[in-house]
């Protein structure tokens, strides 16, 4: 007896689960399509026209019925077919793409490096390599100095800086303003740069060596809005909002010009005829070539006693204390080398734009690069690198949907940060090996730092 | 002479109106083993906070003294220097591992000071410069030795997160020696241990003090492994030290009895007076 109604009952049960699933999927597909109204209602469903009277309100309230109608039918599929209880998480394909580019790195992590450093040497010899993909490239290159420079700070050392900006601006008004003023060249400025940076990054460490975590995220972000705030109103020396203009371009290490007419001049020199490309070429390799010293730097920085320090304060800083690690002195020294290479950055963007002005150096630019720095792995040379490109490349891929870029990266960012929340590369490379098997750590041992 | 490693002398630590310990006297002697004991709350582990720096107590003096007659108080040192001059290395109740860090990282990050002297503050090794690989291997040379004293030399490029339990208990102390340390002070080594991996613990401790000639402080609730190894025992209670000797007499003080057991209620009024007599 007890033995039939067993197994009758799954069949039974099967009819009103199967009507409870639909009515769970109507329930929440209309909660998503309310937030779907409430999230368009002023977004799309009002807009500002130009009229003969000034300003007025046009209604498109079509819009928002038709993004609630395709939120409701979207999350109703989907939950109906696909999203189960049981198969909670990523969706499958994305946990496959997630696991195999985890697995792509950890094979041919060795050799991705050399061959995207083979690929950007060879670059400006491409075919395609005009000059709006030069400039671009520039561009790539300038964030994946500055990321790799944050990661020092934010990845290896566990200290969320969201004022890395101000290192940039540090660097850029040190190169305009020594170069306009008294006319050092570029190549004696720039290590000057760095330095001055460093020691603004060092001023920054001191107040903020004891706080941790939000705290600290805090008072780093208005650190890097007094910079540009200063910058704004010291007219006198910076000539505020007006910028900087005619910031000598850099000459070829000091032996000739990048200029049609006149002495010494490039082309001459080597006796080929005049291109406007030679300069962004040679600009090209400046930042390429920073790049790798910050790459060889932060690589060679982990693996000595510094560098495990930083790593070790990320993971426990109460530990590190019990075993004789002066604190202070490696959170300072992770904030200077970080700010070194923020003003490298700045010294080369100053010296390519001929042009500076307090409003390249907003707090978005601060949270670009750190987004760069948290999709691509913290931690990682290899995850920031790509990170960069994919980023900087893809806000030039989508220039013409323009309203919509700020969007779609939106979405790739929640995205990303669902299915590999800890960035593209999460694995942590040991820096020392007792045996012969060379496995990196996963990502769930790896603390974040808290500051 | 010079026997007494670590003088503690009329410590208090008062944190606002609570009173940690009160007036707490003890020394520690040279190349023993010395255990703290005492109830839950009885102020051990704030004794060792004071004794590593991460406190600072309200009175009292700290006085270690090396071998070749070198003194350091204790009291007025920061923390990372106790360890860095002072020489102490501490474990803690919670086992504090760098986790993301591989077994052999943990190890060597302990070896930081003489490492970041041989890298020239880093400035001579980020150029190649320098005898900085030679010594390194000497740090690693180390850290394979007290792989190997602790059993854990196959897992050295093992995250430390990926280790057992009791092995995480070893590798801290293993952590702990590879700092060079003349006193050794372990916060509960032996919570969380079963029987067999606490005996192995006993060995590991006696092995430390006769090869290595390491002074130990001990907090334990493991009877088992206070009675058997310890030289010297200080019973602590409400902050207060209430009994101190060789285990045997410990075991047989009527006050440790009652702080640990409670007493009857016609021997309280005795206790007491006993107590006060002391004090």
């Amino acid at each position: 007896m007890a033995a039939t109604d067993q197994a009758q009952a799954p069949a039974a049960a099967a009819q009103p689960a199967r009507s409870n699933r639909v009515v769970a999927a109507l329930k929440e597909s209309a909660v998503a399509a309310l937030v779907a109204v409430a999230l368009s209602l002023f977004l799309l469903g009002i807009r500002t026209v130009d009229a003969p009277g000034g300003l007025q309100l046009q209604y498109r309230w079509h819009l928002v019925l038709i993004a609630a109608a395709v939120v409701f039918a979207g999350r109703f599929l989907l939950r109906l077919l696909w999203w189960r209880e049981e198969n909670a998480g990523a969706p499958p394909a994305v946990a496959a793409l997630g696991k195999a580019m985890t697995a792509f790195a950890e094979r041919f992590g060795r050799f991705a490096a050399p061959l995207l450093v083979a690929f950007a040497i060879f670059l400006p010899l491409m075919p395609f390599a005009d000059r709006y993909i030069m400039d671009l490239a520039i561009l790539v290159l300038t964030y994946v100095l500055l990321a790799w420079g944050l990661n020092i700070v934010v990845g290896l050392a566990g200290l969320l800086d969201l004022g890395y900006v101000a290192f940039y601006a540090v660097g850029a008004y040190s190169y305009a303003l020594l170069a306009t003023h008294f006319g050092l060249s570029f190549w004696i400025v720039l290590p000057l740069a760095g330095i001055l940076a460093a020691f603004w990054g060092i001023i920054l460490g001191f107040p903020v060596l004891r706080l941790r975590g939000d705290y600290l995220a805090i008072v780093t972000l208005a650190f890097g809005e007094i910079i540009r705030v200063v910058l704004l109103n010291w007219y006198e020396v910076t000539k505020g909002p007006d910028g900087i203009t005619g910031i000598p371009r850099p000459s070829f290490f000091g032996l000739a010009e990048f200029k049609r007419f006149g002495e010494n001049t490039f082309h001459e020199m080597f006796g080929i005829p005049y291109s406007p490309m030679h300069r962004i070429i040679f600009l090209y390799f400046i930042i390429l070539a920073l790049a790798l010293l910050t790459n060889y730097v932060s690589m060679r920085l982990r693996r000595l006693p510094v560098g495990r320090a930083w790593e070790a304060m990320r993971e426990d800083e109460i530990a590190c204390r019990a075993l004789g690690i002066n604190i202070t002195n490696t959170k300072l020294t992770a904030f200077a080398i970080g700010a070194f290479f923020g003003g490298l950055g700045g010294s080369f963007f100053a010296t390519r734009q001929g042009f500076i002005s307090p409003e390249s150096f907003t707090f978005i630019e601060s949270a670009i690069i750190l987004a760069i720095v948290v999709l691509g792995g913290m931690g990682s040379q290899l995850g920031v690198a790509v990170a960069a490109i994919v980023m900087i490349g893809g806000f030039e891929l989508f220039r013409q949907a323009e309203e919509y870029r700020m969007l779609i990266f939106g979405l790739l960012m929640v995205a990303i940060m669902v299915w590999r929340p800890r960035g593209l590369v999460s694995t942590r490379m040991p820096t020392v090996f007792l045996g012969r098997k060379r496995k990196g750590i996963s990502a769930d041992y790896v603390q974040e730092g808290e500051g | 002479m010079n026997d007494t490693i670590l003088d503690v002398a009329h410590m208090t630590m008062r944190f606002g109106g609570l009173v940690a310990i009160d007036d707490l006297s003890f020394t520690a002697r040279r190349h023993a083993i010395t255990a703290i004991i005492g109830p839950n709350g009885a102020g051990k582990t704030t004794v060792f906070n004071c004794i590593t720096g991460f406190y600072k107590p309200t009175t009292g003096m700290l006085t270690l003294t090396h071998e070749d007659g070198a003194q350091f108080l204790l009291e007025r040192m920061d923390d990372f220097r106790i360890n860095q001059h002072a020489k102490v290395a501490r474990t803690f109740q919670n086992i504090r591992l760098f986790g993301g860090m591989t077994v052999l990282e943990n190890l060597l990050i302990a070896q930081h000071n003489r490492l970041m002297k041989a890298s020239g503050y880093t400035f001579t090794a980020v150029l190649g410069l320098g005898a900085y690989r030679r010594h390194e291997r000497e740090a690693i040379d180390l850290a394979r030795h007290w792989l190997d004293r602790t059993g854990l030399l196959d897992r050295a490029d093992d995250p430390a997160a990926d280790l057992p339990y009791g092995d995480q208990r070893k590798l801290e102390i293993a952590r702990a020696m590879c700092s060079r340390p003349v006193l050794l002070c372990l916060d509960e080594p032996a919570a969380g241990l079963n029987p067999k991996e606490s005996e192995e613990l006993n060995q590991l401790l006696l092995r430390i003090r006769e090869e290595a000639g390491i002074s130990i402080l001990l907090i334990e609730h493991d009877m088992g492994v206070v009675m058997k190894i310890s030289d010297h025992i200080v019973v602590l209670d409400y902050g207060r030290k209430i009994a101190e000797g060789t285990p045997q007499q410990v075991r047989d003080d009527p006050a440790v009895i009652a702080a640990y057991l409670g007493v009857e209620d016609e021997e309280v009024e005795e206790v007491e007076k006993r107590l006060e007599g002391e004090a």
